[in-house]
């Protein structure tokens, strides 16, 4: 999909502004959300490129979260616009909007599986309402897609309840790429594991990067992953972007949070392991 | 967008040639597998197949599933088939996505005969297991009721009376209401019916012994049971679910006596409360349907209600208060408890703990109903 020339030239050009004629999937400007008398977002703008894997973080409470939920409509917005494949999403009817939700998949921060239903039947759920097709065919891609994000596949008939933390991401990821999204959005997707699982998690979603050609919004707090799985990393403080870049770019940066979260006692610790750890690979 | 896939065969010397062509995405999912269908019976007889993925516009992973699948279909019929013109990002697809069987699970089969049977079995032995374990509930809340009413400080005073809020002061509008309306309707049946032998003031007796007695307290513990019941279901199945149970315990607190004996007895209090409202809402209602529909008037009706009934009738219906209280508390603790992890498990526990409570409230009147009898009060 091509970004209308016209929306090109009326954009400002911010710090924030993708590479120029890169392929924006989803451009965000001037967004502005709050709740009650509190403004959470003020003037926000964000460029998702296509087929990158886009790190976004900032302080706990910062919005976050607030910024993916107000991407995928689920909280109002107050000001601003959100463009997906060049289209204002305010301006899909709702038709449009209910394809434009079934080429995206979400993973929520807790999982958000249904609780009644299995693995198996939670990956099927979407597939159920928006695929006609074979309930053989419909178990053969619910189980192919329990195997692509590394569960066991005797785990497809438990309940949400009797999996372990790691095994319920895993399974919220199946359930989000049930659809073949083009594009997912990932809440904290290695919050909540250990080191080995998120290593594991992170590999996980290259690979499937790699290989379905996704999109990828990944909210995390895991300087790990902010390394090792993302092409591009947007910081956001007081309401705004204020930084984005490779991550290379952005710990040069002089922005007094950014030094502290990129350069406090964690940070340091986690740049110096990265660096013996490559210069041990480079030898 | 992509065009609609679709399959073009050709033979060539020895086997067929099999081009796919068009958008083979999850998006035209219902084609998908009449394609592969088409591509199988196509190719199938033949030696060779060689399948041509090169015109293929669009392929994710529902898409690569199914030719792959064929693929392996044709194979398994003794057709050597293979790609060609494979781009890198297919390829990697398809090996992502290659073909692996997954055995559709067999339905099991259950005869139904025998399965009425065990079903019937089963509840009979949930019912006793459901007696046992409220026998055993009921001993720990009153050892823990015991311990506490010797330890004035352990007494949760704000939690009491928040509960007692919620049970009683904000049950009286409904309660009365539907309490006034049962008495308006036993009192006008009564009328219809006793005016043929000319014996319509014994209307007032009929409402007075039937709501004192039992309609009062039978209407106004239902209510409570589907009103303050499901409440605490919910409230304590909801905090299991979260972990809250889990938290209380290691906290040192017992969850006995911080969530259930706060809530058991603020309904021991309230019920009989309610219970005095519903009598006087009923006899209201009576009143009020003698008065205009029956010719009786309010100083007649009291006169007539006076001699009617006695202290005893009235206690009748308020005694049975305070255990019924008990009982739909109990069972509505219970049933929290047994929540587990699924949303589900809260629908169904709240259900069966607003059936179970109101089965057993009609019991126990029954219970009580032959208990006075014998003891003739």
């Amino acid at each position: 999909m091509i970004v209308p020339a016209q929306s090109e030239t009326t954009m400002h050009r911010s710090a924030t502004a993708g590479e120029p004629g890169a392929d924006v999937a989803i451009r965000v400007r001037g967004l502005k959300v709050g709740f009650g008398s509190k403004l959470v977002m003020e003037g926000l703008d964000l460029d998702i490129l296509r087929g990158e894997v886009l790190g976004f973080i900032g302080a706990s409470g910062s919005g976050k979260s607030v910024l993916t939920r107000a991407i995928l409509g689920l909280i109002p917005k107050r000001g601003g616009s959100i463009v997906v494949d060049g289209r204002d999403i305010d301006a899909l009817d709702k038709s449009e909007r209910d394809r434009l939700e079934q080429r995206w998949g979400v993973l929520f921060q807790q999982g958000a599986l249904f609780s009644g239903l299995t693995v198996k039947q939670n990956v099927q759920a979407p597939m159920r309402e928006h695929l006609g097709i074979s309930p053989r065919l419909r178990h053969e891609l619910a189980m192919l897609k329990i195997e692509l994000v590394g569960l066991p596949l005797d785990s497809a008939d438990k309940y949400p309840s009797e999996l372990s933390g790691g095994m319920v991401k895993r399974a919220a990821l199946a359930r989000a790429l049930a659809l073949d999204p083009d594009t997912v959005f990932l809440d904290e997707p290695t919050s909540g594991l250990d080191p080995i699982g998120a290593g594991d998690f992170d590999e996980l979603i290259a690979t499937l990067q790699k290989t379905l050609g996704l999109t990828v919004f990944m909210v995390t707090h895991d300087l790990d992953s902010l390394y090792s799985v993302c092409d591009r990393v947007a910081a956001l403080a007081r309401g705004r972007v204020i930084a984005v870049g490779p991550i290379s770019e952005l710990l040069q940066s002089d922005d007094p949070w950014l030094k502290a979260y990129f350069h406090g006692k964690r940070g340091e610790g986690r740049r110096i392991n990265r660096i013996t750890a490559g210069e041990t690979r480079g030898r | 967008m992509s065009s609609a896939p679709s399959v073009k065969s050709e033979m060539i010397d020895g086997g067929v040639l099999v081009s796919l062509l068009g958008g083979w995405t999850v998006n035209s999912a219902p084609l998908l597998e009449s394609r592969a269908n088409i591509l199988v019976v196509a190719a199938s007889g033949a030696q060779t197949a060689t399948i041509d993925l090169g015109a293929i516009e669009h392929l994710d992973t529902a898409g690569a599933w199914v030719i792959d699948s064929a693929r392996a279909r044709l194979n398994a019929a003794g057709v050597h088939a293979e790609y060609v013109h494979v781009l890198p990002d297919h390829a990697l697809l398809l090996r992502e996505a290659h073909y692996r069987p997954y055995e559709l699970p067999a339905r099991p089969h259950i005869p139904t005969a025998p399965s009425l049977i065990a079903d019937m079995g089963e509840s009979v032995y949930d019912a006793g297991h459901d007696l046992a374990a409220g026998i055993s509930f009921l001993g720990r809340l009153v050892s823990v009721a015991m311990f506490d009413a010797f330890h004035p400080r352990r007494w949760r005073m704000t939690s009491l009376f928040f509960h007692l809020e919620s049970f009683a002061l904000r049950s009286v509008p409904i309660i009365a209401l539907i309490n006034f309306l049962v008495g308006a309707i036993v009192a006008q049946q009564g009328i219809f019916q006793l005016q043929r032998f000319g014996a319509t003031e014994f209307v007032v007796d009929l409402i007075g012994i039937l709501v004192l007695r039992e309609l009062g307290v039978l209407l106004t513990s239902i209510m409570i049971a589907g009103r303050s019941g499901s409440a605490i279901t919910a409230e304590i199945g909801s905090m299991k679910m979260r972990e809250e149970i889990d938290a209380l315990s290691v906290m040192a607190l017992d969850p006995v006596e911080v969530l259930i004996v706060p809530r058991v007895i603020a309904l021991i209090v309230a019920l009989p409360i309610l219970t005095f409202i519903a009598d006087m809402a009923a006899l209201f209602g009576g009143l009020c349907v003698a008065w205009v529909y029956g010719g009786i008037s309010p100083e007649a009706f009291l006169a007539r209600l006076q001699s009617a009934i006695g202290i005893n009738t009235f206690a009748v219906g308020l005694i049975k208060a305070p255990f019924m209280a008990l009982v739909i508390a109990m069972i509505a603790s219970v049933e929290g408890f047994a929540v587990r992890g699924s949303a589900e498990s809260l629908g169904r526990q709240v259900t069966s703990s607003v059936v179970k409570s109101i089965f057993t409230v009609i019991f126990i009147d029954g219970l009580f109903a032959m208990f006075f009898a014998a003891i003739h009060y």
